[in-house]
């Protein structure tokens, strides 16, 4: 992931190189992580919580809301059909006590009731039937041929018998046409009993159950107690097929509950056992197409905390980062000026040190100097040893090392040396040309090409212009020592943050190595011992830079070149006493 | 007639080397190891060249120097600083020395820059000679003040 990849880099530099001796040592890393968890948990996790139990509280409401519909649903419908039952029972009830059995066994007087039947019930009847206690059917009307039919052996008939009405299944029949059956018994007036029997289409069922509209796909249809469908459902089979269900355990009132369906789909089921009838009403409907809503309203949700946690996360890992990234800039730069400070405090007790040690070296040295220049004198003006080379030899080689002594005790001299600084105006380019000609008889020897560029915009500097051409002379000098004969020398100069100006003197040199370039600044670190250098260059150059309140960088890489950046105030206000 | 020569430094070692030194090249050399012993010789004789060390136990180069102008104006002084006192040696110029060297010093040197400041104060000399010539021309009564 690119951003992970941006912020590990934006820390990395610290992880490899921590810096040394500091006391404000930070795991950035550790910071950042600590800062985003807390603030992403603080923030994140009431609102993921509060958004599941919305969530949550809302499938609830939606699921009790379809199941107090269902229920609804399931009541309203059972009452019509109860209703439209018990009409036809009580109309029958009605018939049984209002004749008389032999005027049912009239047939005119039987089809007269048939007819009235229809005109004032509508649809439904089919046929009416008299039964007599033995089963024989003694009177009948209707479209079928049905006259004279036993039914003494059958099962309804005993029914009726008993509990003095009978509602049956639907079925088929010798008619071949579903229909039911009610029946109620009568008592003649000799008292044996006797059945009237009336056929009923399934047709008006069917057409109340089909007009209901029932949301979620819903299907709404009526079973036997064995399973059987009484009236066609749309999705779960014709008449007469066994539903596929399991059939509900009885329940004085309407239920609603889960299933599965064929292809194992839930399904959301109501029903309700219809009183005194083999019937049971059911509402089928597919929890799916009844979530439908809420899974839309979900969906709003979900998208809604995507959307919000990817912001806050966003939010939260560029703060964390930005702040992170500050704190550490900050402790950096505070790092780098306790080192500056520290970087000092070391030079100026170094140069105390030298100048004392200087100091304690140069009176011994001038008493060498002077005994030993007397035994040459003697030799000399005595002339008893003048031809001795070996003894001159001796006393030449005394004094030789004495005036190498002088020198560093005299370079030590001025590394601590507090001169008054006499600040004037200098033309920085002058002042380049002016140490380069110094320089000018070498540089042809060695066919080395100095380029100056001094940018147009460079002012007049206000500056020690003794301290300006040493440090210039100095770092020209290394420059000269770097690069073989034909190399390159680059100086330039251009102006720094307004009121500071940066020289840049580069060479395409031997380079410095990086553990010895954080010691280049230090006394007596040289690399070429043993060839005249006394390591104090670099060190005067330094401790002059900062007396006229600049500063100098060195950048380096072996065998390509070194880079020296001395950034000077152009009105130098700050010197050391 | 030999150049006289005051030597005044602390030590006893490097003053006694030196002032042989300077001896076998024919000068007349005095030495003194400190500034008060260097200013009552002064007092009791004349020299014509103080070889002064600037950092002395005592009395210092620098006070010493200034004593030696006040009481003798025309002897030339050169300074001899042996560390961080450059500073002290060019305030000393200021003050009317002839130069300064750096210990340890090359004796040729030292002796080229007493031969010059001898030549100065001789010159000057010369000069107020010839000055008093002028005027005890003008007026030999005058001849008769110094007497």
């Amino acid at each position: 992931m690119w951003f992970r990849e941006k912020i590990r880099r934006s820390f990395q530099e610290n992880r490899e190189a921590p810096r040394r001796g500091s006391t404000y040592q930070f795991n950035y890393r550790r910071i950042w992580k600590l800062a985003v968890l807390l603030t992403g948990g603080v923030s994140l996790i009431p609102l993921i919580f509060i958004t599941a139990v919305n969530y949550e509280a809302m499938r609830h409401a939606i699921e009790s809301e379809m199941i107090f519909r269902t229920t609804r649903v399931v009541s309203n419908t059972c009452l019509s059909i109860s209703f439209f039952v018990n009409e036809r029972k009580s109309a029958l009830n009605f018939i049984v006590h209002e004749n008389t059995f032999e005027s049912l066994n009239s047939r005119e007087r039987l089809s007269r009731i048939l007819g009235d039947l229809k005109r004032s019930f509508g649809g439904g009847f089919v046929d009416l039937g008299v039964v007599d206690a033995a089963g024989r059917q003694r009177n009948y009307v209707g479209p079928y041929n049905l006259g004279g039919k036993d039914y003494s052996g059958q099962k309804w008939f005993r029914q009726v018998l008993d509990s003095g009405m009978y509602i049956s299944d639907v079925f088929l029949g010798y008619r071949k046409v579903p229909h039911l059956v009610i029946a109620v018994k009568g008592m003649s007036r000799s008292g044996a009993p006797y059945v009237l029997r009336a056929a009923l289409s399934t047709t008006p069922f069917e057409t109340l159950l089909s007009q209901l509209e029932v949301a979620g796909m819903g299907d709404v249809f009526m079973i036997n107690h064995e399973g059987i469908l009484q009236t066609p459902s749309r999705y779960h089979g014709g008449v007469f097929e066994n539903i596929y269900l399991p059939v509900p355990k009885k329940r004085p009132n309407t239920e609603v509950l889960e299933g599965k369906g064929p292809l194992d789909e839930d399904l959301i089921i109501g029903y309700r056992y219809i009183d005194d009838t083999p019937f049971i009403l059911m509402v089928v409907k597919k929890k799916k197409e009844c979530m439908k809503p809420w899974s839309c309203t979900g969906l709003k949700l979900i998208v809604f905390l995507l959307v919000s946690v990817s912001v806050i996360l966003t939010v939260i890992l560029g703060t964390s980062t930005y702040l992170v990234k500050k704190i550490k800039i900050a402790d950096e730069k505070r790092s780098a000026s306790l080192h500056q400070v520290e970087y000092a405090n070391k030079m100026a007790s170094i140069g105390r040190l030298a100048a004392s040690v200087a100091h304690e070296i140069n009176n011994p040295l001038a008493i060498i100097n002077e005994k030993a220049g007397l035994i040459k004198d003697f030799f000399t003006f005595g002339g008893k040893y003048a031809e001795d080379p070996k003894l001159m030899g001796l006393v030449d080689g005394i004094l030789t090392s004495v005036k190498r002594a002088g020198t560093i005790t005299r370079r030590l001299l001025n590394f601590s040396r507090n001169l008054q600084a006499s600040v004037e105006p200098i033309h920085l380019r002058e002042a380049i040309l002016e140490v380069l000609g110094f320089m000018g008889k070498e540089a042809e020897l060695r066919e080395i090409k100095i380029h100056v560029d001094v940018a147009q915009d460079i002012p007049v500097l206000e500056t020690d212009r003794g301290k300006l051409q040493q440090i210039l002379l100095n770092i020209i000098n290394n420059a000269f020592a770097a690069v073989s004969d034909g190399g390159h020398i680059d100086i330039r100069s251009r102006l720094e943050k307004k009121d500071h100006v940066a020289i840049i003197i580069a060479d395409d040199g031997c380079g410095i190595s990086k553990e010895d370039l954080i010691r280049i600044y230090e006394p007596f670190f040289s690399t070429k011992s043993g060839q005249g250098g006394t390591g104090l260059g670099l060190s005067i150059t330094y401790s002059l830079v900062q007396e006229i309140g600049g500063s100098i960088h060195a950048e380096s890489e072996l065998g390509k070149g070194t880079r020296f950046t001395i950034t000077i105030p152009i009105k130098s206000e700050k010197t050391k006493t | 007639m030999k150049i006289r020569v005051l030597l005044v430094d602390d030590e006893k070692d490097f003053v006694d080397a030196l002032a042989e030194r300077l001896s076998m090249r024919n000068y007349d050399v005095t030495v003194a190891l400190r500034g008060e012993e260097a200013l009552d010789k002064l007092r009791q004789y004349n020299f014509d060249v103080v070889i002064l060390d600037v950092r002395m136990p005592g009395i210092d180069g620098n006070e010493v120097l200034s004593e030696i102008k006040r009481i003798k104006p025309l002897t030339e002084v050169i300074m001899l600083t042996g560390h961080a006192t450059v500073e002290s040696a060019i305030e000393g110029m200021k003050q009317g020395a002839y130069d300064y060297l750096i210990k340890p010093c090359e004796t040729e040197d030292l002796v080229t820059k007493i031969n010059r400041a001898y030549e100065k104060k001789a010159e000057h000399e010369e000069r107020i000679r010839e000055a008093r010539v002028k005027e005890i021309i003008s007026s030999p009564r005058a001849a008769l003040k110094d007497a």
